[in-house]
C-alpha cells in the first residue's frame, strides 16, 4: 500500500470543535412511558444553532450520551419533517438505557448525530410498501412512516406489519388509527396473548400469508431482533420480492458512530456508516452465518 | 570512509529524491538538529529484554550491537558483533503508540448545576519517529486511510500526524516471521518518509523524502550517493526480500475467506487460541477502541476516555441481551476475516502489512500464513 494522504508539517493544534466524538447538549422536553420497560423521550438541542441545522432522515440514530454512564445508539423515531422534535423511544435494557430511565423532564443529556444511512423512501416512491417490525424495531420504522404519512401521495399500498412478544408490549398504540387513516393497513400480531387479546397471535412472519404483494412494486423494511427478519426475508423471497428491495435496520454494539472504533463491523461494512439499513443482497453472504 | 571526503554543506538544501551517503556517527547530528526543532524523539531501544520505541535522547540509546531471533511465539534479543544501528526486526511496539494513543482523554465533562459543559482542549506532542520500516509505513497510510480520508477526520490521530517527523529504515535483516514482500509494502521504504535510511558497512545512504527532511540534515558532513553505495544497497535490499521467513500468498484472500466462513479450521485455531488480545495490540494497522467514562467519587467531574479495544474481548460485540461472538472460534474468524478480507473492501487494501507480529507475540505461535494456506487447502 503505498501513501495517499499528503501531510503538511505546518497545521499543529488540535482542533477540538471538529471532534466527531463531541455531544451536543439537549434538553429532555418530555418522557412517555410507552410500555413497563419503554419510553419515549422528546429532546431539544439547548444551543439553538444546533437545533436549527439539525436534520435527519428517516432510520438514522443518534448517540445519546449521560456523563459518567455512557453512551448509547438509539435510532430516531420522530418525523423527519419536523427535525425540531426529536424523539428516541428507549428500551431499558443497559448501563446507559438504564441509567435513562431515571431521568425527569428538564434533565440534560448529550447527543451527537444523526448517523447512518436511511430506509430508501425516495427509492420506494411509487411502490408498494410493507413495513415489518419486532418490538422496539417499531422504533426506526416510524420515521418512515411518517415520512409516509406528509407524503402518502408518493406511495402505493403500504402495509405495516407490527409483532410483539405480548399485547404490553405493543409500541405506539394510540397512533395506529391515525395510520389507518392515512389509509395504511396496520396488522398487529403478538406471540403470546392475554385474555382481552382479540387480534392475531403468532409471530410476525406469518402475516405475509394475509398478503399477496405484487413483487414488481413492492420494497419491504424490516427491523427486529434477526430471527424474525429471516423469516420475513424468507417469506418476502417466497413472494418473489427481489433481495435488492429488501432492506433490514441491523444492530451491533456502537461506541464511535464514525467508523473508527471497529465495533460494529459486519462482513465489508461498519454498521454505523453503511448500515444500519442495508439491502438483504448486500448481506445475504453474511447474514445467515452463526456469531458473526 | 571511503574514496570521496565528505563536504559539509550547511544551508545547502538537498532536493527531495537525492540519495547521499553520511557516516554513521553523524546521525547523532540528525538527533540534535531533530531536538532543536522541537521534536520529541522515540525510536527503538531495549526495554524488558525487547526491542521497543520509546523516546530516545542520543543515538547510543538505540540498540547498536543487538539483533532479535523471531519466530511463531518466540523473541529473543542477541548480541551482533559488527555494531550494527539497525540490525533487527520490528519488536512489539507500533508507531501507532505514539499516532493513536491506547488511552486519551478526549474530553471532560463537568457538571454545572444546569447539566455539562465539555472542554476538548488537548496539547499536541511533536514526535521524530527513527527506524520506521516499510511495513510500519504502509500501516501509518493504512492508518491515514482510515482516520483521515473518509467523510468524518479523526482530529486527534491527524494532529499528531501532521506534525510528526519519519526517519525510515530500508530493512536489510527480515526476520523469521516477515512477510512484507508478500504483502507488496517492503522491504524498501518508497514514500511517506521525510528521511529514508540503509545502513551500509561504515555509512548510511540517506534517501530525502521532504523540505523537512532535508532541513535535519544541515549539521552533516554528507556527499552524493556514489554507484557503490546506492549498487550495494539495492543488493542488500533484493536479497532482503529473498530471505524472509514467510509468505503469504495473497489471491483474492476475500473471496477465499468469505467462502470460508465455516471452515473446519476455525474449530481447530480455537482449541489454540487464548483470545489474549497480543495479535491485536501488537498489529500496527488494527485501530479498535472502546470509550470509556471515568468518574471522580462526586460525579461532578467526567472523564471520556478512548482505550485501545479487541475483537478477542468478548464484550467486544455486547448488544443488549448477549455477545454476538461468545466463542473464540467466531472472534478469531472475525479478527482474521477482517485484517485479510473486510478490509480490502473497506479500504481497498489489506490490513495485513506482512510485518509478522502477530505471528511472533501470540504466546501459542497461531501463524496467519499457516492459517491461509491451510484454508487454501495447501498441505503443511
Amino acid at each position: 500500500m503505498t501513501a495517499t494522504y499528503t501531510k503538511n508539517h505546518t497545521t499543529a493544534a488540535f482542533d477540538g470543535l471538529l471532534d466527531p466524538m463531541l455531544p451536543q447538549t439537549a434538553t429532555i422536553k418530555r418522557i412517555q412511558q410507552e410500555t413497563l420497560d419503554t419510553a419515549t423521550y422528546s429532546l431539544a438541542f439547548t444551543d439553538p444553532a444546533v437545533a436549527e441545522r439539525y436534520r435527519f432522515l428517516p432510520g438514522q440514530f443518534n448517540m445519546l450520551y449521560l456523563p459518567g454512564i455512557g453512551e448509547v445508539a438509539i435510532s430516531i423515531s420522530s418525523d423527519p419533517g419536523q427535525p425540531e422534535s426529536l424523539l428516541h423511544t428507549v428500551r431499558e435494557a443497559g448501563n446507559v438505557t438504564g441509567a435513562m430511565a431515571r431521568l425527569k423532564k428538564g434533565d440534560l443529556i448529550g447527543v451527537r448525530g444523526p448517523y447512518g444511512s436511511a430506509w430508501p423512501v425516495e427509492m420506494a416512491e411509487n411502490h408498494d410498501l410493507i413495513l415489518v417490525s419486532g418490538g422496539i424495531g417499531l422504533a426506526p420504522l416510524r420515521s418512515a412512516i411518517y415520512h409516509v404519512i406528509r407524503h402518502r401521495d408518493r406511495y402505493k399500498q403500504v402495509t405495516i406489519l407490527v409483532g410483539a412478544r405480548s399485547p404490553a408490549d405493543l409500541l405506539y398504540q394510540e397512533e395506529y388509527e391515525t395510520w389507518r387513516e392515512f389509509n395504511i393497513e396496520v396488522v398487529i400480531t403478538v406471540d403470546r396473548a392475554d385474555e382481552s387479546w382479540r387480534g392475531h397471535v403468532g409471530v410476525v412472519p406469518m402475516m405475509f400469508y394475509k398478503l399477496r404483494p405484487d413483487p414488481r412494486r413492492t420494497i419491504v423494511l424490516s427491523c427486529g431482533p434477526e430471527i424474525m427478519m429471516r423469516f420475513v426475508i424468507y417469506e418476502a423471497l417466497a413472494r418473489r420480492i427481489p433481495k435488492d428491495k429488501i432492506y433490514l435496520s441491523l444492530e451491533r454494539n456502537m461506541k464511535c458512530a464514525v467508523g473508527f472504533c471497529g465495533h460494529c463491523q459486519y462482513g465489508p461494512f461498519f454498521l454505523c456508516k453503511e448500515g444500519p439499513v442495508l439491502s438483504f443482497d448486500r448481506v445475504e453472504p453474511f447474514f445467515g452465518v452463526e456469531e458473526f | 570512509m571511503s574514496e570521496q571526503s565528505l563536504q559539509k554543506a550547511p544551508g545547502q538544501a538537498l532536493p527531495t529524491g537525492k540519495q547521499i551517503v553520511i557516516a554513521k556517527g553523524d546521525l547523532q547530528q540528525i538527533f540534535e538538529a531533530l531536538g532543536a526543532a522541537g521534536y520529541t524523539i522515540v525510536g527503538p531501544t531495549i526495554h524488558q529484554e525487547a526491542i521497543v520505541y520509546e523516546e530516545i535522547n542520543r543515538v547510543d540509546d538505540l540498540p547498536i550491537g543487538w539483533t532479535d531471533k523471531q519466530g511463531p511465539g518466540h523473541y529473543r534479543l542477541l548480541p551482533r558483533d559488527d555494531g550494527r544501528f539497525f540490525g533487527y526486526g520490528v519488536g512489539p511496539n507500533t508507531w501507532k503508540k505514539f499516532l493513536y494513543p491506547s488511552q486519551l482523554t478526549l474530553f471532560r465533562t463537568g457538571r454545572n448545576g444546569d447539566g455539562f459543559v465539555t472542554n476538548s482542549e488537548q496539547e499536541v506532542p511533536q514526535y521524530a519517529f527513527i527506524g520506521a520500516r516499510a511495513c510500519e509505513l504502509a500501516a501509518i497510510a493504512m492508518q491515514d486511510r482510515i482516520f483521515l480520508e473518509g467523510a468524518i477526520q479523526e482530529p486527534h490521530y491527524r494532529a499528531r500526524r501532521e506534525r510528526a517527523f519519519i526517519l525510515a529504515v530500508n530493512c536489510t535483516e527480515p526476520g523469521a516471521t516477515c512477510f512484507c514482500h508478500s504483502m507488496g509494502v517492503g522491504p524498501v521504504n518508497e514514500t511517506g518518509f521525510d528521511l529514508a535510511l540503509t545502513e551500509l558497512d561504515d555509512t548510511f545512504l540517506i534517501a530525502v523524502g521532504s523540505d523537512v527532511g532535508a532541513d535535519m540534515l544541515a549539521g552533516c558532513a554528507w556527499r552524493p550517493a556514489g554507484t557503490f553505495e546506492l549498487d550495494k544497497a539495492r543488493l542488500c535490499l533484493d536479497e532482503s526480500k529473498k530471505k524472509m521467513g514467510r509468505i503469504m500468498e495473497t489471491t483474492d484472500l476475500p473471496g477465499l475467506l468469505y467462502d470460508n466462513l465455516d471452515h473446519p479450521r476455525w474449530d481447530e485455531t480455537a482449541e489454540r487460541c487464548l483470545s489474549c488480545m497480543n495479535c491485536t495490540l501488537v498489529c500496527p494497522t488494527c485501530f479498535c477502541v472502546d470509550v470509556q467514562d471515568v468518574s471522580d467519587l462526586t460525579g461532578e467531574q467526567t472523564e471520556r476516555v478512548r482505550l485501545w479495544d479487541s475483537c478477542f474481548n468478548p464484550d467486544f460485540s455486547y448488544v443488549h441481551g448477549g455477545n454476538i461472538r461468545p466463542t473464540i472460534r467466531s472472534r478469531y474468524r472475525q479478527w482474521l476475516s477482517h485484517k485479510l478480507a473486510s478490509w480490502i473492501d473497506q479500504f481497498g487494501a489489506s490490513g495485513c502489512v506482512g510485518c509478522g507480529r502477530c505471528i511472533t507475540w501470540c504466546p501459542v505461535g497461531i501463524d496467519l500464513t499457516e492459517e491461509i494456506a491451510v484454508i487454501r487447502g495447501e498441505q503443511i
